[in-house]
């Protein structure tokens, strides 16, 4: 299997990204530039976080006008596995890749620390490792995390069981209905808030993540028809 | 020709800074102050003469870039 | 040589006849001197050079007599003051790249921008020197936590902190935040990066090779922070209000670029200088690269990108535009060094050439505008011997007996208070707005007594922590000046590191006055004796000096940033308690010591008589014990006594993972004294009861004393003294205190 983690000018948890692919699941991984005009060698496309174009103007509203943007556009019709943190996730909102928008903190002020999530659909590739329900640790850091859609958007998104992953316990951020992380309605499109990638051993203090990328490896063998030997 | 853009956030979006600022303009005393909405100001200076063609391309700047339509509204006005 | 100088700025009779160059901070004396070395009287441009390249911020020249005094070599260390950072050796052929700075003053004007450039201006003399940046520190210090000011200076230094570290990507890992009405009105922001190596990539800035194009990298310059120097070297007054304008803006996305591009260029090998324009910009980062290498440098400023019209030679020498480089490459590596930084959205501009002739010579509009001495202005800065005296205070507190103080009966209001106490209660609100954990190698998260950052593809690891209690530096600076350098070092060896190397960031107030001079010499004495005995030389540092309110000088505060190794991933211990049953050590002597403590500020509301005295020897058969001990396995949590004293370290030890504890101390002490003396050398160790034996005996061996205090267990906190029990309540109680003290004051 082959992933690529996109960097936009600005990107800074691409190396995380990277690293926890080759931590978790060892697969190939590419570091691909924002200008790249080809996706077609990649399975998986990981948007990962940090401040894009210094989040300047929006979070996200720069980046999702790169030129590989139309590549992830692309890769997400045909069905490929993409999968936005954080700024990546704000990136997927802008590029309308998912519904709903992330506005600022409600508390006002950036936050980093580790939250209690819920698995809500553990049937997307992204999550299928995890137990429905299951709550999981992950950090977050961010200061634009606020989850927003209208009520009628939030009435698909429950219908469809396209929410992912809500916060349990408090909400950091006043996130519409504690929305952590959504998919789209094809489910092979996945962001999220919390960091993953950075929840991959406990050296750093959660190794729940890890299976975010279990998951998606797992899924593309099933897709693939290869022996699932994990 | 200079194009004005406004962009603020939709009435039936939380705006946190704008209840934070709310909230302090009351602090000092300014009870009178019901609401606070906080949106953002650009300047553009635009090279071209003609109204209609810049109406169009900005109303098409805000919605490819300037604006988030899901959580924002703007509008404009030219000059010159 | 052209003498027309444009209408605004004075003529050259004039800045001589008005005396003009007063204004910057230029003496009578300096500006014979200056005359001397040019051998004609300085235009405009020049002494605006002069100025700022003389001023202390650049030329150290009232502290350099006293920073001889540090030792700043051994074995490990392999680049020391003198460039951009310090580098020691940590084994593999790495490296480990760190500094402290000050941004005091523009902090005090404009806390975001200002605290927020200083972290900007400290990660770019980390990667200037070729070396990729892992971590961020800081060292704060404000007025008491009560007034809108100071909440105000609080709140938004802390987001420039945050805005600048987190948009770049570099993890803020570890700080320290007092609060004491000696810093009202004049915060100090220190902010201090650490960045990893390969020896073979290290950097100096040299203007290397004759004829050899010099390049500008970075956004272009405006008229932001012009005399930012000669400001940092100046008392705050009411003007520095009016002085904002001396204040600059920080674009952490463009130094992201600029970061990303430079480490990329240096790792393609063709840089043979580079140096970034930090404080008087482009004057320094030029001069001192010439300096350097024995070489001279001309600079065409029509090629200086410029985003002001009509800016002048005096105003493109002096701005403090943020996030630029400047660099040296051989002419036929211009297009490789071009590509590079074009393919990250970045222009470089040819601005200058080095030359054989030692000196440094501007041309603007077709007109030669400055020809000034390199030498003169890197080397040739008088330094001042100030006089020193004793101070009075000082004198008076040498009879005060702070165990006369009667005696305090309800110790767990005592506890609540002390750990309520801004400075000593929890800073989560502090550091939960920092990303503390990007680059995912951050292995203990703030917090603890150092913050560790993992090594990827190693088993190493680093600690690092910043230290100084500004109280007892105040009442005693040369004994506060050891006990800083030996509390950083205790932390280190906490978290199970050895400690490598010092960078210090020394806060005064005005060198004029004898007393505060006397307080310099003191306590980098002090300072230096314990770098000594602890083998960890100091690689380089910051002096900020004229911080000074309405009231005099600010505390003495000569900022500790330490680093050590851990050489094993599984030598990381952190200060909370593991698990039930496990038994509790006091390791040291406690002696009655309240003078400077947190228990006396919280609980006497006073400040003064004898800080702690320290014994290095004491200290330094501490930390091989301990550092011994986790490196057998035995320890399940360390945990340096600090302010709070013992009272204070164990309810800390409870509050990560909520285990209570019942602990007996046995003392021919007062109770309330001995609960919260800040006695020195002294750490907190809980073991597994297996491990009980083994602790106690090599203890034993090291000739280390050790107090067996009691076991962690149960949801209370019990400390009891002689068998009376003194503090009980609910570990949760006290937990709340530690934790609300300051959301509940920021609300």
């Amino acid at each position: 299997m082959k992933f690529a983690v996109i960097v936009f000018p600005g990107s800074n948890c691409d190396l995380d990204m990277y690293n926890a692919v080759v931590d978790t699941v060892g697969e190939q991984v590419d570091y691909v530039w924002h200008t790249a005009t080809d996706l077609s060698g990649y399975d998986a496309i990981l948007v990962p976080g940090g401040f894009s174009y210094g989040d300047y103007l929006r979070c996200g509203a720069i980046a999702q006008l790169a030129p590989v943007m139309n590549e992830v556009r692309k890769a997400a019709a045909e069905g490929k596995f993409v999968l936005g943190v954080c700024n990546g996730f704000q990136v997927l909102t802008e590029a309308g890749l998912l519904p709903g928008a992330l506005i600022r903190n409600n508390s006002l002020k950036f936050r980093c620390h580790p939250v209690g999530l819920r698995v809500e659909n553990a049937n997307t590739a992204f999550t299928r490792d995890y137990e429905q329900g299951e709550v999981v640790t992950i950090p977050i850091a961010h200061g634009e995390g606020n989850y927003y859609c209208d009520e009628e958007t939030l009435a698909g998104l429950k219908a469809n069981g396209q929410i992912v992953f809500t916060y349990d316990g408090a909400n950091p951020n006043g996130s519409v209905a504690g929305i952590a992380g959504i998919s789209n309605e094809a489910g092979n499109v996945v962001g999220m808030m919390p960091h993953p990638e950075r929840a991959v051993s406990e050296l750093l203090g959660s190794a729940d993540g890890a299976k975010m990328f279990t998951s998606v490896l797992n899924a593309w063998r099933e897709r693939n028809g290869a022996a699932s030997t994990r | 020709m200079k194009a004005t853009v406004y962009v603020t956030i939709k009435e039936n979006v939380l705006d946190p800074q704008g209840n934070a600022v709310q909230g302090s303009l009351q602090t000092l005393g300014f009870d009178e102050v019901a609401k606070v909405r906080i949106g953002k100001y650009m300047e553009l200076t635009l090279d071209t003469t003609d109204r209609a063609v810049a109406e169009e391309r900005v109303k098409a700047m805000c919605e490819k870039l300037l604006a988030n339509t899901v959580i924002e509204d703007y509008r404009f006005e030219l000059e010159g | 040589m052209a003498q027309q100088a444009p209408a605004k700025e004075p003529t050259v009779q004039q800045i001589a006849e008005q005396k003009i160059y007063k204004q910057f901070g230029v003496s009578d004396s300096e500006f014979e001197l200056i005359c001397g070395f040019l051998g004609r009287q300085p235009n405009y441009t020049e002494i605006g050079v002069f100025s700022v390249m003389w001023s202390e911020h650049c030329a150290y020249k009232n502290s350099k007599p006293l920073l001889r005094r540090f030792p700043t070599s051994g074995p490990r260390v392999l680049m020391g003051p003198g460039e951009g950072a310090g580098i020691v050796d940590i084994g593999d052929k790495q490296a480990v790249v760190f500094k402290i700075e000050s941004h005091n003053h523009p902090s005090a004007v404009e806390p975001y921008q200002g605290a927020a450039t200083g972290v900007g201006g400290i990660i770019r003399d980390i990667f200037s020197m070729g070396s990729r940046p892992i971590a961020l520190l800081n060292s704060l210090r404000f007025g008491k936590l009560e007034s809108d000011r100071v909440k105000y200076l609080f709140e938004h230094v802390v987001s420039g902190i945050a805005g600048y570290g987190n948009c770049i990507g570099i993890p803020t890992v570890a700080g320290e935040v007092m609060f004491d009405e000696a810093y009202e009105g004049n915060p100090l922001v220190n902010a201090m990066c650490v960045g990893l190596i390969d020896h073979d990539k290290i950097q100096r800035g040299v203007a290397k090779g004759v004829g050899n194009p010099v390049f500008y990298v970075g956004p272009a310059t405006g008229r932001d922070g012009i005399h930012g120097a000669t400001f940092a070297s100046e008392d705050l007054t009411a003007e520095s209000e009016a002085k904002r304008s001396a204040v600059q803006v920080g674009d952490p996305f463009m130094e992201k670029l600029v970061m990303e591009a430079t480490l990329e260029l240096i790792d393609s090998g063709i840089v043979l200088g580079i140096q970034d324009m930090g404080a008087a910009g482009l004057t320094c980062s030029s001069a001192e690269m010439a300096s350097k290498a024995g070489n001279g440098m001309e600079l065409y400023l029509d090629e200086v990108p410029q985003r002001e019209e009509g800016m002048t030679a005096y105003e493109m020498m002096l701005s403090e535009s943020q996030e630029r480089m400047l660099f040296v490459t051989e002419p036929h590596h211009e297009a490789q060094a071009k590509a590079i930084f074009e393919r990250w959205g970045l222009h470089c501009a040819k601005v200058g050439k080095v030359t054989d002739d030692g000196r440094l010579r501007l041309f603007h509009q077709g007109e030669e505008v400055a020809d000034m001495p390199v030498k003169a202005l890197v080397d040739d800065c008088p330094v001042y011997d100030k006089p020193s005296k004793v101070p009075d205070y000082y004198l008076k507190n040498g009879s005060i007996d702070t165990n006369r103080y009667e005696q305090v009966i309800d110790l767990t209001d005592a506890l609540k208070k002390v750990l309520g106490s801004p400075s000593l209660a929890s800073k989560e609100w502090v550091y939960s707005q920092y990303d503390y954990q990007v680059r995912t190698s951050t292995a203990v998260v703030p917090g603890s007594d150092a913050a560790v950052v993992a090594i990827r593809g190693t088993r190493k690891a680093l600690a690092m922590t910043t230290d100084c209690n500004g109280r007892y530096v105040y009442l005693d600076p040369e004994v506060g000046g050891r006990i800083a350098v030996a509390e950083a070092a205790r932390n280190i060896v906490c978290s199970g590191g050895e400690p490598l190397a010092i960078t210090d960031n020394l806060n005064f107030g005005s060198p004029e006055k004898p007393e505060v001079f006397w307080q310099m010499e003191k306590s980098v004495d002090g300072m230096a004796e314990a770098c000594r005995f602890l083998d960890t030389p100091v690689i380089g540092g910051n002096v900020s000096l004229y911080n000074e309110n309405a009231k005099g000088a600010i505390y003495p505060t000569p900022v500790v940033g330490m680093v050590g190794l851990i050489t094993d991933i599984d030598h990381i211990t952190t200060q909370e308690f593991k698990a039930e049953g496990d038994v509790i050590y006091l390791l040291g002597e406690t002696k009655a010591e309240i003078g400077g403590s947190e228990f006396q500020y919280a609980v006497h509301g006073l400040t003064e008589g004898r800080p702690p005295v320290i014994d290095l020897a004491v200290e330094k058969a501490l930390h091989g014990a301990v550092l011994g001990a986790i490196r057998q396995g035995l320890v399940a949590s360390a945990h340096d006594l600090s302010e709070g004293g013992l009272a204070a370290a164990v309810a800390e030890a409870t509050f990560g993972r909520g285990l209570g504890a019942e602990v007996d101390f046995a003392t021919h002490l007062r109770p309330d004294l001995a609960l919260f003396s800040e006695s020195q050398s002294r750490i907190l160790l809980s073991v597994k009861p297996e491990h009980a034996g083994a602790l106690e005996a090599w203890l034993a061996e090291q000739g280390v004393p050790a107090q067996k205090l009691g076991v962690v267990g149960g949801e209370e906190l019990v400390i009891a003294v002689n068998g009376h029990t003194a503090i009980q309540a609910p570990v949760n109680e006290f937990r709340t205190e530690w934790k609300e003290a300051i959301p509940c004051r920021m609300q």
